[in-house]
């Protein structure tokens, strides 16, 4: 659905899913087995990190990397300054290596599944089987590790010929563990905030890319399929490397709901860009958001950073959130190399009772950094939305230019927009533009749609889409029409 | 005698209100397909409410009265279900919707009909089509029509972009609110234009103006004089004449 062709390649996907099912009915088998025996009980301490290590068969190195996070983290206190307003999360009640949701209090049946969720999935035009997977169905689940694999598979050959690396991080730490070593925390530190010790401590899974010096990865890399293995590890690790004059862009996909009462889901994304070289990184968010009423919904906590190591590099983030219950998440560029380039465009959504506290962080240090930020906020419902961004032009940053806008459109007049720009500059030669509106869709706008025949529910999504514009073209064109149903759905009720 | 099955649109003791203060206090008006009737009068005598009644903004409380529109009672229709009917009202005061293209209002609103009268989606290169051909109808350039709906337009654009809506669109009832008022000379030609290449035996016309000039150019069967929310006077295009030398003054005192 995400990759480059998307009719041919969910086709392909399809052959060979029925292909790895049969010729790895073994592993399915055993994998059911090793959930059940996988399953650590509730509580955080250094055994259960041991633990964690000890199953991934991980090298001394990494454990005590783990260690020295968990440690640092127990002095930490849980960040009060974002606009948001959750009950605090227990972490002694968690458990760190196991399926979110026993297999057996799971639903059994598509039956058993909020009728609500399964709507949402056929609005989004979502295959059932790929709607069964999402919803965490028990025995769908194993088709589920399996597609995610498959998808790997497709394009492995492809990316081996091109010399990409695209796998598990605990498969990198095993093949590549110099990489993973040189790489790994060198973006987000261990103790750089709460949320990233705690997912250094105890991450089970993530992505690992490797980008070749002077390649342009062949195709679109996406994690689409790999949101169900998250279900299980709430705690997941990106690491993504662009060596000199190489390109890569990453789509992200979380339309997994989550049934399960304020599930934690505290990621770290890590990318590093050489001299020369492109990431552009896409994310469309939509975690359980839980109820009308504000219950249930993922705490979506992540700390996301790229760095443009090298000159002339290049790091874009684009991100459509539209899910969790609350969303902290602050996806920056540290712009190290001269003439390097960080932009963020960020649309976020919040409906019923959903706060969202998200923006960026632009650290111009070399010569000549460019950054450009455009948020737009959607609040609807009684949602809370902030945009809280930081620009910072170092001493170093001779002629760096920063251009915000940021923008905020509301919906009802119980929902809240905030703006908490913050800027640092300690260079005279920086040019820094920000343009900041807050407009309300105004009846006159829906009349003038419905005056001409067009449902107001229609209308609503139409006029959120124009405020978007600037932010789609940003996305891959499945993705950016993904993000326009993804709006329209979780617009729904919002007027009228 | 009025014979109710051949009105288009029949509007009888229509009383409205805008906020607490009523507006319309009676009015009465039958229009049958294929005519043209201008709706004249001074500020405030209820012009503008009675496009708003008809169109059905929200606001705009009807008291009592009924308005028929093909024999089906109007009010109890939503406003896009008007639309769809066939009722279109070109806006005194168009709105701007930033990042929202004209080409994707106007295939929405195609669709949003063709959709209500059973008929499949329309196909994207007909749409193109027939849109191009309408906008060369009123002289507006095909690279208008990517851009935001009247974003960034002059008042004249916007009043050519409410003609190619309504040119695109063929409806049946089309009442134009002032659509001549800030228009200069040229651009009241193509305006005029517009309306009178839909001027046809199946569809009626309302012009709602403060002048008699846009009516030199669009000749109407009927003219109307609202004043204090009703129908005062009614003639035929001599009575905008006469208006244009005497002012309203002349019938509020009767």
């Amino acid at each position: 659905m995400m990759a480059a062709n998307p009719q041919t390649t969910a086709e392909a996907n399809v052959r060979d899913v029925t292909a790895m099912v049969a010729s790895r009915k073994l592993y399915s088998a055993g994998f059911i087995t090793d959930i059940e025996a996988d399953k650590v009980p509730p509580g955080l301490s250094e055994d259960v990190i041991r633990l964690i290590s000890a199953k991934k068969d991980e090298p001394e190195w990494l454990l005590n990397f783990r260690l020295k996070a968990y440690r640092r983290w127990l002095t930490m206190t849980e960040p009060e300054w974002a606009h948001v307003d959750y009950q605090k999360v227990d972490y002694q009640s968690i458990s760190y290596y196991s399926q979110p949701k026993s297999m057996k209090d799971g639903p059994q049946t598509l039956a058993d599944v909020d009728p609500k969720l399964l709507e949402t999935y056929k609005k989004l035009g979502i295959p059932l089987r790929e709607q069964e997977m999402l919803a965490g169905v028990q025995n769908v689940a194993v088709d589920v590790v399996f597609d995610s694999v498959s998808v790997g598979t497709t394009f492995k050959k492809k990316l081996l010929e091109a010399g990409v690396i695209f796998c598990p991080l605990s498969e990198a730490v095993k093949n590549h563990p110099e990489l993973v070593k040189k790489y790994l925390g060198s973006v987000v530190p261990f103790a750089d905030n709460f949320f990233a010790a705690l997912n250094t401590a105890v991450f089970t899974e993530g992505s690992f890319v490797l980008i070749p010096k002077g390649v342009r990865c062949p195709m679109e890399l996406s994690t689409y399929f790999r949101i169900n293995e998250r279900n299980t590890g709430q705690f997941e690790r990106t690491l993504i490397i662009a060596e000199a004059g190489s390109h890569v862009s990453y789509l992200e996909g979380c339309t997994a709901p989550q049934r399960d009462e304020n599930q934690l889901h505290a990621a770290v994304v890590e990318l590093v860009a050489l001299d020369d070289a492109e990431i552009k990184y896409s994310t469309v968010q939509n975690w359980y958001p839980g109820d009308e009423d504000g219950k249930g919904g993922i705490y979506n906590f992540v700390t996301k950073r790229g760095d443009c190591r090298g000159a002339r590099s290049k790091i874009s983030w684009t991100q459509v959130e539209t899910g969790s219950a609350i969303t902290w998440k602050y996806p920056s560029c540290i712009l190290r190399g001269d003439d390097s380039v960080g932009e963020f465009y960020s649309v976020a959504l919040t409906n019923h009772r959903q706060q969202a506290d998200t923006g960026t962080k632009m650290i111009h240090i070399g010569k000549r950094t460019k950054s450009t930020i455009v948020s737009k906020g959607i609040a609807a419902g009684r949602g809370q939305q902030s945009y809280r961004g930081l620009v910072r032009i170092l001493d170093s940053a001779e002629g760096a230019r920063n251009y915000t806008q940021c923008d905020s459109l509301l919906i009802g007049d119980q929902c809240g927009a905030h703006t908490f720009p913050y800027t640092e500059v300690r260079n005279p030669t920086a040019t820094l533009e920000h343009e900041a509106t807050t407009s309300k869709i105004a009846d006159d706008q829906l009349f003038y749609c419905r005056a001409r025949g067009i449902g107001e529910e229609e209308a609503v999504s139409m006029i959120v889409n124009g405020f978007c514009k600037d932010v789609f073209k940003e996305l891959p064109m499945e993705f950016a029409v993904e993000a326009q149903k993804l709006l329209a759905v979780s617009l729904e009720g919002a007027v009228g | 005698m009025k014979n109710i099955e051949s009105m288009l649109l029949e509007i009888t003791n229509l009383h409205a209100r805008v906020e607490e203060k009523e507006i319309l206090k009676g009015l009465n008006l039958s229009i049958k397909p294929g005519e043209v009737h201008a709706i004249m009068g001074p500020n405030g005598s209820g012009k503008s409410t009675l496009s708003n009644v008809i169109a059905g903004r929200e606001g705009y409380e009807v008291t009592e009265g009924t308005v028929l529109f093909d024999g089906k009672n109007l009010l109890d229709l939503e406003p896009e279900v008007r639309a769809c009917e066939g009722i279109f009202l070109g806006f005194q005061y168009p709105v701007e919707i930033p990042g929202v293209s004209n080409i994707t209002l106007l295939k929405a609103a195609i669709n949003a009909r063709r959709k209500h009268q059973g008929e499949a989606e329309i196909a994207p290169n007909d749409f193109l089509a027939w849109v191009r051909d309408r906008a060369k109808l009123v002289k507006i350039d095909p690279k208008m029509l990517s851009r935001g709906v009247n974003e960034g337009f002059s008042g004249g654009e916007k009043k050519r972009n409410e003609i190619l809506q309504m040119l695109v669109l063929q409806p049946r009832l089309m009442i134009l609110d002032e659509t001549d008022s800030g228009l200069d000379i040229d651009a009241l030609k193509v305006v005029s234009d517009g309306i009178n290449a839909l001027r046809g035996p199946e569809r009626a016309t309302v012009l709602v103006t403060h002048y008699q000039r846009l009516l030199d150019y669009v000749q109407p069967d009927y003219v109307h004089v609202l004043a204090r929310g009703r129908i005062v006077k009614s003639g035929g295009p001599e009575l905008a004449k006469e208006l244009e030398e005497k002012g309203y003054g002349w019938l509020e005192a009767a």
